[in-house]
């Protein structure tokens, strides 16, 4: 079987993700798609798979013009996604969720269980897999319940086999496993198209490479011929506008400092410091431990070993309570989970860090706290109608706003901002980079992490890149560029 | 600014939660005075107001635990067992006063061994308290080998029976208590931080942690709030049946759980006012005193009970929905 991808295009509303995309593929290959978040790999994926319409283009399937109407039906013309996200109900055994939908049936309807039972054994021996079918999926490991997935995708005579981001959650035994597995379906004559972040595994793995950068396919290479350089280049090579607002960072005395923070099987040996007045991003891919270290940091999860400073002196760190007692701000990354109330008020939102400090023997100082919330929200520029409107009515923009209030309220010398600028609309980004600029100029040091290479190239003072939980490299802004970032984010090393 | 919207669409489940349990408690007080005039007796209003106070103090409590989206199944146990430990110390020859005071310290403590059990254990306070419910009933039981205590030393004793049975005013005892502590619980769920942060943690649990509050603290402390405040109506009841029933209090989770819903508290926790729960309670107590004066079975009082606090329910249901 072979697919080929031509031209295709696609715009939610006015943006348009996709902008004349070609991608190919034929039986016994594996195809690397490579791109940054958001270049549009997803996107090309779910409309191979019928998951979304396209604008324009042509999907053609063995040369005859094709377009499925949606998974099941692209699973019958045998195209599978294992998407990124299991979709696997955990407390069902392997057999019932490989059976899910699909279920064998004998007369009124009882299920054929032996028959099922046999079928999916017979799937999993094909991948050498030995996984016992009738306990519950959520008991295996994450590479075990993967072959799962694989399995019961060969189950419908899968002939071309989509893998988004298979090793994210892997061991390395686990990918050296599923690549032997990947080895036995190219013999079989699947092909077999490979969505990775992981430059080592595109080489190990994939006969060629298709890099895509803004809706559009870059280039496309027999692995053999290309090398790191030439893919991180095509990845990110674009120049930046002059959307972020410029830094002109006066540093003062280190004001956060950590040293060899471990936290088992999560990140290791962690060592950084950030000044006052400056704006120290913390780059790296999905899954490298930024948001873990953080967190860590912050007294929410626990570490194993290492110490924390403030202005020189150790402390102990054990809830959010002590950290902003430490004047630690966290602005998490899910901000509807851990960021606010959403059902609170916004005032009741913005005070809640701070509250003790308008409190006399317990009792809230009504009018000293309704004071606090209009000055901040204010200094913030928060859009709404009254303080007492529910977080959940404003936009995102705005909400992010709101927690960073919450923060600047609570008197922050430390803000961490775990992807500050997330989910928030172009307007509202350059508002936000412009009060982390008059925060760092009233002397507060900012670590930003943040998955938007340009905006970390765009707007910090240093960078430091985690890879696979640990600091693989610190650079300043100025003498940093994509592929500099990128080669570390991957795992790999600066030549001097 | 939406205004003229809201004034076209009346919202039944809406103009519930502002002002529906006090309407339905005004209407249901001029119903039943109306079916029988000796409702509004002064006689059968105190007698009301003192079947009503022990319910109202366990709402209370229960209104915090329900703010935080818990629950506590054992307010009745603890009742129970507080109320035999303070009656078996009068016994033993315990002035009255000092036995009341270690009861409601006995109660705080088995509240706080139910908030330490939820806040470290991670367990689910309805399957916390359920447990609870059944070791304190049977700690009861054991303390009272299945009796009533009661003794001379309680039926002499003016010190002992001022709780339950005394009047001030012409007002029975009990109520000014219950006054007190609704007027404590107001200012302290409205006006302190300590409410606040009730309300935080239960209307995002993980993001009041991370804004600095400490939540384990804080549900040890609501949960012995609802101890003590359990263990206040114990010795009201001991004082006021001059004994200790080794089964007082069954059942009175129920009432003080439908009184806080009733009073437009919602169970997912974060949202509900005390004065609700106030009002809750003397909804279901005049509920139950007029179906009693209008000699309903006791039987057709449950079904009543039952539909009353599901089309509660219901309407706040409705209300959180839109």
């Amino acid at each position: 079987m072979q697919i080929e991808l031509k031209n295709i295009s696609k715009a939610f509303g006015p943006n348009k993700v996709l902008r004349g995309v070609d991608f190919s593929i034929q039986s016994g290959e594996v195809h690397a798609l490579m791109g940054e978040n958001g270049a549009g790999k997803s996107t090309l994926m779910n409309i191979l798979t019928g998951l979304l319409d396209f604008d324009g283009g042509n999907i053609l399937v063995d040369g005859k013009e094709t377009r499925f109407n949606n998974a099941l039906d692209a699973e019958q013309h045998g195209v599978a996604f294992i998407h990124q996200e299991m979709n696997n109900f955990a407390e069902m055994s392997v057999v019932e969720n490989m059976f899910l939908n699909r279920e064998i049936k004998k007369s009124f309807g009882m299920l054929d269980m032996a028959e099922m039972r046999k079928q999916a054994k017979a799937a999993l021996d094909r991948l050498g897999a030995d996984i016992p079918v009738g306990v519950p999926v959520g008991s295996l490991s994450v590479g075990r319940q993967q072959m799962i997935e694989i399995a019961k995708s060969l189950m419908n005579k899968t002939q071309v086999l989509i893998m988004d981001e298979p090793t994210a959650a892997l061991t390395e035994n686990e990918i050296a496993k599923l690549f032997d597995i990947i080895r036995t379906l190219k013999k079989q004559g699947v092909a077999i198209i490979y969505i990775s972040h992981r430059m080592e595994e595109i080489f190990q793995i994939s006969d060629r490479v298709t890099v895509m950068r803004d809706g559009v396919s870059v280039n496309t290479y027999k692995t053999e011929d290309t090398d790191v350089k030439q893919i991180v280049h095509d990845m990110v090579g674009r120049d930046m506008g002059d959307f972020y607002p410029d830094r002109n960072p006066k540093f003062g005395e280190s004001y956060l400092k950590v040293e060899n923070l471990t936290s088992d099987g999560v990140f290791k040996d962690v060592n950084f410091e950030v000044r006052s007045g400056e704006v120290l991003a913390f780059s790296g891919l999905m899954g490298a431990g930024r948001t873990e270290i953080m967190r860590a940091i912050f007294g929410i999860d626990k570490f194993n070993s290492g110490k924390i400073f403030i202005k020189g002196k150790e402390v102990h760190i054990s809830s959010p309570e002590h950290a902003i007692q430490h004047n630690i701000g966290f602005l998490t990354e899910d901000r509807k989970d851990e960021g606010l109330i959403l059902d609170a008020s916004l005032a009741d939102n913005i005070d809640l860090p701070s509250i003790d400090g308008f409190a006399k023997h317990g009792f809230i100082d009504k009018k000293a706290d309704k004071d606090f919330v209009d000055m901040l929200m204010k200094r913030l520029g928060v859009k709404a109608q009254s303080a007492k409107d529910a977080a959940a009515s404003l936009s995102g923009g705005n909400q992010q706003k709101v927690v960073l209030a919450k923060w600047v309220g609570s008197g922050s010398q430390v803000l961490i901002l775990d992807e500050p600028t997330r989910g928030v609309d172009v307007g509202a980004k350059r508002e936000i980079y412009d009060l982390m600029n008059e925060l760092t100029d009233r002397g507060t040091a900012i670590i930003m992490v943040s998955s938007d290479l340009d905006e970390v190239l765009g707007f910090s003072d240093n960078i430091a890149v985690v890879y696979e939980g640990k600091i693989q490299g610190e650079i300043a802004t100025k003498d940093a560029t994509q592929d500099k970032v990128m080669t570390l984010a991957t795992g790999g090393k600066l030549d001097e | 600014m939406n205004n003229t919207e809201t004034k076209k669409k009346f919202n039944m489940g809406e103009f519930y939660s502002k002002l529906g349990p006090l309407a339905a408690l005004l209407i249901l007080v001029i119903f039943v005075s109306i079916m029988n005039s000796s409702f509004l007796n002064v006689n059968n209003l105190m007698n009301l107001f003192q079947q009503v106070s022990v319910n109202a103090l366990i709402a209370f409590g229960m209104q915090f635990v329900i703010l935080t989206a818990g629950i506590d199944l054992s307010v009745g146990s603890i009742l129970a067992l507080s109320g035999a430990f303070a009656a078996q110390m009068i016994l033993m020859g315990m002035p009255p006063l000092l036995a009341f005071l270690i009861g409601v310290v006995m109660g705080a403590i088995f509240g706080a061994f139910n908030g330490a059990l939820i806040a470290y254990g991670k367990a689910a306070p309805f399957i916390v308290t359920l447990a609870t419910m059944s070791v304190f009933r049977g700690a009861t039981y054991v303390l009272t080998n299945g009796n009533p205590i009661t003794g001379p030393k309680m039926n002499n004793s003016l010190s002992f029976q001022f709780l339950g049975q005394g009047y001030l005013f012409g007002i029975p005892f009990q109520v000014y208590i219950m006054i007190i502590f609704y007027v404590i619980a107001y200012l302290l769920l409205h006006k302190t931080t300590f409410g606040r942060k009730t309300y935080a943690l239960g209307g995002n649990e993980k993001a009041a942690f991370v804004a600095g509050v400490n939540t384990k603290k804080l549900i040890i402390l609501i949960y012995t709030i609802a101890g003590f405040l359990s263990a206040v109506g114990g010795m009201i009841l001991t004082s006021q049946l001059a004994s200790a029933q080794p089964d007082a209090g069954t059942g009175y989770e129920m009432d003080a759980i439908a009184a806080v819903v009733l009073g437009g508290t919602s169970l997912a926790g974060g949202k509900g006012k005390m004065f609700g729960t106030l009002v809750g309670a003397l909804i279901i107590g005049v509920l139950n005193n007029g179906m009693n004066l209008l000699g309903i079975s006791s039987f057709y009082q449950q079904i009543v009970k039952g539909i009353v606090i599901l089309t509660a329910v219901l309407l706040d249901r409705k209300q959180s929905q839109n």
